[in-house]
């Protein structure tokens, strides 16, 4: 069959479970919207954190960013992992005991403050709105790649589906269809990648054929002949990174930390029943996560490999079909500088670079000498062709040349990626408007169906300001996702730790400790990134540390300022500190309140 | 009156105990943590690159592989100590 028709069959097949697993779960109670009832088993809760967590951005370009920066892509296997271990042993089973609905709630409570628990909702409001604003752009192009529809009219079915089962289900219904869209994706995932490492090493495996022998020349590693075949195109060895040892470092951190600071993941381990099951449900999340970030490196490479073996000296009437359907896309591009009709891919160790000055823009219905589509930005080095990372997760399966339902599986993988994100992130902003603002400061005497009636309302909200920023997308959304991280491990991070650990943090120092925390990121970030205040390049980098990495160190100022305030200002009230102390101990833990 | 001071008293103590003890755990547990990942992955990577398992360099390996293995079961093992650890001071009920 067509692999369009299939894509319309798997993706509408995917789109029916979604809606019938959120009738059948619709939330009754404020409960139910905000935490799922509280009863969601760990290995539901597991594979619900990971749907939530892998965004359309893991799913489509991750492989694609690290095959293009070989190891130092490394920062973000090791950071969006690593950080599902401090949240596993520092966050997630305290959080549980405290009981409550959402991080400002801990904040205000423990910080007994409502400044702090402001600064905490107007932070978490920042955080979650550029991570949502990319992920309904993200659902919009994987609509119009895949059913062929405008970029806007799929970032609006993609807001009406999300908005369906988010405002009906609440967190009961997005966590039962998290978990069917991890099915989905995983799925997805793994099967294109253990094609494609049969082909290329004989090992159905992934991550075991990564550092097998190649199956056309079994002497050879599959990793020596990337290395090598890079080094002889002008990259640097795939095995070794370009980026100063300090600054991957900082990444790695920042990422790490950022991951255990974002709202929309700890929220999901207020949804467990026990303490215990906290701390398992974040073994399952990472395991779960962990399988695709894994199988991730290995479709880097083999993408890599079969990329540069595909066009090397190679002339491009010579290519096979699915570059020309990707060209027709704009994902690949070339432009035959030196007009020899050969593919030249070379890296800046031969003078090459960036093909292209940005996008690729074409010039309509005319083909160049070798009937190629004629680019009208081309650079002036000599590197021919233009890769988008996307390429290597979405062509995969045409490379390899799969069969045409696996073309439609990654389409209902991706869409699966983007909507269980959106949906998370949604429903953090919902509560966050109606629980900590609504309820908490402005109007604490709203009846619980009120409440609820409010959680839907700013859901709706929520979705037509997403879907507005991905439909008009703010040039800065790409730059700032990454940052988002930055700005969560600046903020949040520090203060939810010295809550937990030190019983002497007091309101004074968090509050500092976040304010001082999160504007020294926000300024860090204009400054090097939008030009603002001066603006500056690499060379005035702080300690080397780039913009993305920066979190680390605004994280490190916040627990440095939070200690020392709180050293020179009043302890905290003997209740508070008895609340730090019942935290600690995992019986009794009761159902989340208000 | 007197006895309830005491019970107080021993309550007091046994959670100090139990949360020294979590401590403990957690500082084993995160060293692990850091090691695998900034240790092996990025400060010692070039170090260890001179050695290769299969076709890995082992020090890329650490970075793109061993360090989100070793993630995995790090917090299985946290799992299962301290549900030891909450049966053992009573506090798994």
């Amino acid at each position: 069959m067509d692999s369009q028709i299939l894509t319309y069959i798997f993706v509408g097949i995917s789109f029916a479970i979604y809606i019938g697993i959120a009738i059948w779960s619709r939330a009754g109670s404020t409960k139910e919207f905000y935490v799922a009832g509280g009863g969601v088993s760990p290995l539901a809760n597991g594979m619900a954190t990971a749907a939530d967590w892998m965004s359309a951005a893991s799913f489509i370009s991750m492989a694609g960013i690290i095959s293009f920066l070989g190891y130092d892509g490394s920062v973000f296997l090791m950071g969006w992992t690593g950080g599902y271990v401090l949240l596993a042993l520092l966050l997630a089973p305290y959080l549980r005991k405290f009981g409550k609905f959402t991080v400002p709630d801990f904040i205000g409570d423990r910080y007994y403050s409502k400044i702090a628990r402001t600064v905490a909702v107007f932070c978490a409001l920042i955080v979650s709105f550029t991570y949502i604003a990319g992920q309904m752009r993200g659902v919009g192009v994987v609509f119009s790649r895949f059913l062929e529809v405008e970029i806007n009219t799929g970032v609006i079915i993609g807001m009406i589906i999300v908005l369906f089962y988010a405002v009906l289900g609440g967190m009961k219904g997005i966590t039962y269809t998290q978990v069917a869209q991890y099915c989905v994706l995983i799925f997805a995932f793994l099967v294109p990648a253990i094609f494609i490492s049969f082909q290329m090493t004989g090992n159905p495996i992934p991550m075991l054929g990564m550092g097998d022998t190649l199956a056309s020349q079994p002497d050879t590693y599959m990793l020596d002949k990337l290395d090598g075949l890079s080094q002889e195109l002008g990259f640097s060895a795939y095995t070794e990174g370009s980026k100063d040892m300090i600054d991957v470092f900082a990444i790695t951190l920042a990422l790490m930390v950022g991951t255990a600071g974002l709202p929309h993941v700890i929220v999901r381990f207020f949804t467990v029943k026990r303490v215990k099951d906290a701390r398992k449900s974040a073994g399952y999340a990472l395991l779960f996560i962990g399988i695709l970030y894994i199988t991730a490196p290995a479709v880097a490479s083999f993408g890599k490999l079969n990329l540069m073996q595909t066009v090397k000296d190679k002339e491009y009437a010579e290519m096979p079909q699915w570059f020309n359907t990707w060209e027709d896309l704009g994902l690949l591009a070339w432009s035959d500088k030196n007009a020899d009709g050969k593919i030249q891919y070379l890296g800046k160790g031969k003078q090459g670079g960036p093909a292209l000055t940005d996008n690729p823009e074409f010039e309509e219905d005319v083909t160049g000498k070798s009937g190629e589509r004629i680019v009208t930005n081309p650079t002036d080095n000599k590197n021919e062709l233009y890769v988008d990372r996307d390429i290597m997760v979405l062509a995969n399966p045409e490379i390899a040349d799969l069969p045409n339902w696996v073309i439609a599986l990654v389409a209902a993988g991706c869409l699966a990626a983007a909507l269980s994100t959106a949906a998370g992130l949604l429903l953090v902003i919902s509560s966050s408007v109606s629980h900590d603002l609504i309820k908490k400061m402005v109007y604490p005497k709203i009846t619980d169906k009120g409440e609820l009636i409010a959680a839907r309302l700013s859901a709706v909200v929520a979705v037509v300001v997403a879907g507005y920023f991905g439909i008009n997308p703010p040039g800065f959304v790409a730059a700032v996702v990454a940052l988002a991280f930055g700005l969560a491990a600046a903020s949040f991070f520090p203060a939810i730790i010295l809550g937990i650990f030190y019983k002497k943090m007091n309101k004074e120092g968090a509050i500092a400790g976040m304010v001082i925390g999160i504007s020294l990121m926000l300024f860090y970030m204009l400054k090097f990134k939008f030009d603002l205040f001066g603006g500056g390049s690499k060379e005035n980098w702080w300690f080397g540390v780039s913009p993305e990495g920066f979190g680390s160190v605004a994280m490190v100022v916040n627990f440095f300022v939070s200690i020392v305030i709180s050293k020179f200002t009043p302890k905290p009230p003997e209740e508070v500190q008895d609340i730090v102390e019942n935290i600690r101990l995992p019986n009794k833990a009761g159902d989340a309140t208000h | 009156m007197e006895n309830s001071k005491q019970q107080k008293k021993e309550k007091q103590k046994k959670a100090t105990a139990y949360w020294r003890e979590n401590v403990k755990y957690l500082f084993i547990l995160l060293s692990i943590w850091f090691l695998v990942s900034y240790g092996a992955g990025i400060l010692f990577k070039d170090w260890l690159d001179q050695f290769k398992v299969g076709g890995f360099k082992l020090g890329f390996w650490f970075a793109q592989q061993g360090a989100i293995y070793v993630f995995i079961i790090l917090i299985f093992v946290y799992v299962r100590l301290m549900n030891k650890l909450d049966k053992k001071y009573g506090y798994d009920k």
